[in-house]
């Protein structure tokens, strides 16, 4: 934690970034309209994390910024999961 | 532990003050996490009811309004560049434009708001009494859980508001930009957070 190590993102990259999330928003939209499924939400689901992703790794800068970061929302992320999966052992199976 | 700049003894601890808005960001995560577990539970139990009642949701307005938090979510982002490059102008005016659509999104959110009470759907009204437990539960998570956001884009806009006057004073520069990025993680979180509730209730049907 010594000196201000700031990386200068270029606009560039998050327009790209920008293109690409509406892109996947569109996508989302497309497969759930057509699709009547339950494949469908999972989807979608799957969408919307791959959006998270690169909100997080670029707007977010976790992808510049020191490791620790990344770490702790990994750990955060995986916290949620495990609360998800011990809940649904419990309503899956009532 | 300097900052090479030493103009004023002022204490600063920039990487500090990034770690504070990080742990608060977790606590949001988590608190909306929870209610996310509560939809897919009440889903669960409720899949038929949940089904046609997020066919009474607007895609189209959904979606414009999932698009414009995306962009302004790379608009304040693109101000942190901006402000890097000492290029002020184009810093206010890519926060003046984040403000925007900020309030572009609520009034969209607002206008969805009015058509669904038009309808005769809020919480504990009677058409809902009489539509039963499923649609009472999603609805009731529905006017909760963007409810909730909308606050937090409210909170979000106040605080844009303060950065934007602090980049004007010059009290926000090039070599002191702390308060606008962690102004902009917060603004991403709220965008986090409507990439999950978009398809959770608009999308299902």
């Amino acid at each position: 934690m010594s000196e201000n190590t700031h990386h200068i993102v270029p606009y560039r990259t998050y327009g790209l970034i920008l293109v690409l999330l509406v892109i996947l928003t569109g996508t989302s939209v497309a497969i759930t309209q057509i699709e009547l499924s339950r494949w469908a939400t999972l989807a979608a689901l799957l969408l919307a994390s791959a959006k998270s992703a690169f909100v997080l790794a670029v707007f977010m800068h976790l992808k510049f910024d020191q490791r620790i970061y990344k770490a702790m929302v990994i750990f955060i992320i995986l916290v949620m999961a495990a609360v998800i999966v011990l809940t649904f052992f419990d309503y899956g199976f009532r | 532990m300097t900052e090479g700049i030493a103009h004023h003894a002022e204490h600063r601890d920039d990487e500090g003050s990034k770690l504070g808005i990080w742990l608060f960001i977790f606590t949001e995560l988590l608190f909306f996490g929870g209610l996310f577990i509560t939809y897919a539970v009440y889903r669960h139990g409720n899949a038929e009811a949940f089904h046609l009642a997020g066919k009474e949701l607007d895609v189209t307005l959904g979606t414009i309004n999932t698009v414009i938090l995306l962009i302004s979510s790379m608009t304040i982002a693109m101000a942190t560049t901006a402000i890097q490059k000492k290029d002020k102008r184009t810093t206010l005016i890519l926060i003046g434009i984040t403000l925007l659509l900020a309030l572009a999104f609520l009034v969209n959110k607002y206008f969805e708001w009015s058509a669904k009470i038009g309808h005769g759907i809020w919480p504990g009204s009677p058409l809902l009494e009489e539509l039963g437990r499923g649609d009472t539960l999603f609805f009731g998570l529905y006017y909760f859980m963007t409810g909730l956001h909308a606050l937090h884009i409210i909170i979000g806009m106040v605080l844009i508001a303060v950065i934007l006057v602090r980049v004007r004073k010059d009290k926000i520069t090039h070599d002191n930009f702390q308060l606008l990025e962690n102004g902009g993680l917060y603004w991403h979180l709220v965008d986090l957070i409507w990439i999950f509730l978009f398809p959770l209730f608009y999308l299902i049907a």
